[in-house]
This record gives C-alpha cells, structure tokens and sequence, in this order.
C-alpha cells in the first residue's frame, strides 16, 4: 500500500496544499505585525527614506530603460495592428491607456520584484543565519518594527511613485517611435493623448502600484526571515522571494482590474 | 538570579534539552561546557525568550519567562546583554551605531550622550575610536569585543556570552576573559558563559556546569571541577577521546 503511486500522489498533494496554507497564515501573521507596528516603525522615518532611496532612486536606471523600450515596442506593435483597420492619430491614445492602465504599473512591479524583493530577501536572510536578527530581539527591538515596517512602507509609496515615472518615459518611448518610423505628427500624437486621457485609467494604475509595492515588500521580508541554514539557504530565500513577488503581481493585477473596472470606476 | 528547571527542547528529531536544571546566583559567573552541539547555545537562546521550550521553566529574577507574552518580555530582555557567537554585528551599521543601537531605540539620549557613552564601552573593551569602521572591515577578535560594547551598551544585569573566545588567537582569547572578568568587577553582573574552551572557562568561572545529552550532569566550582572524580567531566577536562563520553 505504501507504495501505491495514487496514494503517495494524494499524499503529497495534500502535503503541500498544507503547506501553502501555512504558509499563508504565516504571512498574514507578518502583515499583522506590521499592522501592529506601523506607527512606533515610522517613528524612525531616517530608516524609511534610507530605504525609499534604495527602493526607488535605485531602481531609476533600470525602469527608465524597461519603460522606454516597452513604449516604443507599444507603438510598433499598435501600429503594425492598426495597419489598414484603425487611423494612426489614434496610436497615441492606445499607447497611453495601455501604459497606465497595465503595462507601466505591471512591467514596473516585476522589475522592482526582481530588483528590490531579492535584495530585501538577500539582506534579511544573510541577517537571520548570521544570528542579527536574534540579536535585534535581545535588545528587545522587534524585527519587524526595526526591518520590515520601513520596508514595506518604502515599497507602498515608491512603487506608484515610479509607476508614475514609468508611464511618462514609456509614453515618450512611444512619441520617439511613432514620429520617427511611423510617420504620425507630433501634434497628433499628442492630441490623441489628450483627447483619450481619462483619469480614472491614471488612478487605477497607481492603486495597483500601491498594492505591488505591499507585495514585494512583504515577500522580501517574508522569505528573508525565513531563511534557514547559510549561504544556501539565502539563495533560496532570494529567488523565492522573487518568484512569490512576480506570480503574485500577475494574479493580484487580474484581481484588481477586475475589481477596478467592474466595481469601483464602472460607469 | 536564574532558575532553570526541567528545561526541554526538542530541534528536528533531536531532544537537544532534556530536563535541564541550573541555578545562576545574582553577581556570580557560571560557566556551561560541554561538547559542541550538546545545545549549550540552545540554552543561552532559552534564557533571553529568543526560544521557547517545550517543557519546563525558567525564571528570571522569580519572573516565570516561559510564556510570557512579548512586550513583557522585552522588559525583562532589556535587563539582559547577549554576545553571539559570530558576534552578530549589524553590517548594515558602521561600529558606533551598532554599539549605540540600543540606546537609541531605548532611551531618550541625546545625540552626544550616545556618542559618549558608546565611545566609552569601545574603550572599555580597548577599542577607542573604531567607531567609524563598518563591521566588515573588523577582525574576529575585533567583531568579538564591538559584540561586547554593544551588549554592555545599556548597563545589563546579565550578560550572555555564547562562545566568546572561539575562533580567537590564544592571547585575543586571554583578553577577552580578562574583559569578563573585569566587566563582573566593575558591573557587578551575573554571567552565564558559554564555552568549550577549557582554559578560558577556568579563568572566568565562579561556577561550572557541564552540559551532556540535554543535562546538566554536574556542577562545582573551578577547583572542584578539577578534583571531580565524574568520570564525564574527568574527559572532558582533560580532552580525551577516551571514556564514557563516545567522541562520534
């Protein structure tokens, strides 16, 4: 019996279906927490803006150069769509919705997730094996007050604050396209800006940034404290704080626009 | 004072404590040997509420700390300095802060009462005027001796040393035992040091207590350590792979 294969299946089905229930409550537990010590975390607002700088003056470069890019393949792609079916003044106005709404937030978060969640684990697992962190509770400062408060706040107000930035570079990478190789105006380019310009579209963006940025701030702190056992173990907290941070954006971003669009700015 | 009983804790499929009993009497220094991996750490992590047992109790001061609910724990934790064994310095800080990081947190110091006081426990521990280095850039005799400023930092009752003198140069060890004892001397604190180093744990003991299969099976001073006819301790004092103590 003990080796029937259907019955070893079912048992690891089941183990890891516990497992990611744990795993969840372990989590919330960590989101209570920083609940729980939100304000006494901001009283040292020198630790928030020192991680707000690496969260988001950091990662300038590198969403500068993926913003600009996805604009520009926006503008490729929309156009080759649009050839004989759609007029080209309104390639503008497509490249905009789709960067606020879903590109400039999404593609923000994954890099940021990748960037900043595996720092944050790297940081914060390398500080559990090394026994900092008990070190921090001998003192009877709490971890996540001193570590994961100024986090995870840096992470909520940098992602829409870069998402902002994302969206006006990916917009331009758009306009840079479109004049040189597609042979639309300026003039029309930004007058379909203007014309399709709704800013609800802008906030949605932004309230989805918000949450990514709870996202990966909390998977970096979740799976740093997590850490178990040396140099290896931080690898693996590493990547997956990263993967945790990347899938949930994707799902999170499904869940949001759906209550988004169908609920909170339906007409 | 620290009373300890029936303390047990199992890690994985390993009973690392099983049944500890050991009394710490205020100002005294106790000594736990015992072999690596016998869960002496284990203990010093049980003491400060950084683990919680499975059974047993331990009271601090007549203060049951098993299960006591966090904040009030940290009361009692702030009464405590803790050296780690790799001195657990944050690398993040340069030496000052990490030094000064408790009196920060805690206390409503100004900026140059801080400053003052972390330079003085640096000079305490012969290290005046580091505090602008990062802790990466330290060596391990150096990172020990930053681990005890800091954990001297804010006046502790009880100091919890976890292996201070591993991993040292002989004449670095003998430094740091001259500071233990000096700190018992000045501080007047309750020490329980941590240690399988035989000549620093004759220097610093008032007490010894030896660690084996999760219990204490003995306790006397230095001298009845060295006239014990326990055939455990016998071994272990003199470091042979010989006797009832299996070295695999």
């Amino acid at each position: 019996m003990e080796d029937f294969l259907p019955v070893r299946g079912v048992r690891y089905v089941r183990a890891r279906a516990l497992d990611w229930v744990a795993e969840v409550g372990r989590v919330t537990l960590l989101l209570r927490d920083v609940a729980r010590f939100l304000t006494p975390g901001l009283r040292s607002f020198d630790r928030v803006v020192q991680q707000m700088s690496a969260i988001g003056v950091g990662s300038l470069w590198l969403v500068l150069v993926v913003s600009l890019f996805t604009g520009a393949v926006a503008a490729v792609q929309a156009a080759y769509q649009f050839t004989s079916v759609v007029p080209m003044r309104y390639l503008g106005s497509v490249i905009l919705r789709s960067v606020i709404i879903e590109l400039g937030p999404v593609l923000t978060a994954l890099v940021i997730g990748g960037r900043v969640g595996a720092s944050i684990a790297a940081e914060l697992g390398t500080m559990k094996v090394t026994e900092q962190i008990d070190a921090l509770r001998a003192m009877a400062i709490h971890p996540v007050r001193y570590l994961v408060v100024p986090r995870v706040v840096a992470a909520v107000v940098m992602l829409p604050i870069i998402t902002i930035f994302a969206d006006a570079i990916a917009i331009f990478g758009g306009y840079v396209v479109a004049i040189t190789s597609i042979g639309v105006t300026p003039h029309t380019y930004t007058q379909s800006l203007k014309d399709f310009f709704l800013l609800k579209d802008l906030w949605s963006g932004l309230i989805k940034a918000f949450f990514f940025g709870g996202i990966i701030g909390t998977m970096g702190c979740y799976y740093g404290f997590a850490t178990e056992g040396g140099a290896e173990g931080v690898g693996i907290a590493t990547t997956r704080a990263v993967v945790a941070s990347c899938v949930l954006v994707l799902i999170s971003d499904y869940v949001l626009a759906h209550v988004l669009f169908r609920f909170v700015f339906a007409e | 004072m620290i009373r300890i009983r029936g303390l047990k804790k199992r890690l994985g499929t390993q009973q690392v404590l099983d049944g500890v009993d050991l009394d710490i009497a205020a100002g005294e220094t106790v000594v736990v040997m015992g072999r690596s991996g016998t869960g002496k750490s284990v203990l010093l992590k049980h003491i400060i509420g950084l683990m919680t047992p499975d059974a047993g109790s331990i009271e601090v001061e007549g203060q049951e700390i098993v299960g006591m609910p966090e904040r009030e724990l940290d009361a009692v934790r702030r009464r405590f300095g803790m050296l780690f064994q790799g001195a657990a310095l944050f690398d993040s800080l340069t030496v000052g802060e990490n030094v000064g990081v408790g009196l920060r947190e805690h206390q409503r110091l100004d900026d140059a009462e801080v400053r003052l006081r972390v330079a003085q426990r640096l000079e305490w521990v012969g290290l005046a005027g580091v505090e602008a280095m990062k802790p990466a850039s330290l060596s391990g005799g150096m990172r020990k001796r930053v681990g005890l400023a800091r954990a001297i930092a804010m006046d502790p009752q009880y100091i919890l040393y976890d292996e201070p003198t591993t991993g040292l140069d002989p004449i670095m060890a003998d430094a740091i035992d001259q500071l233990i004892r000096s700190l018992q001397e000045r501080l007047g604190v309750t020490s329980v040091v941590v240690t399988h180093d035989m000549t620093s744990a004759y220097k610093v003991a008032d007490r010894m207590a030896m660690l084996h299969d999760g219990k204490v099976v003995f306790t006397g001073t230095p001298d009845e350590t060295r006239t014990t006819t326990n055939p455990m301790v016998r071994q272990f004092v003199a470091g042979s792979s010989t006797g009832p103590i299996r070295p695999l």
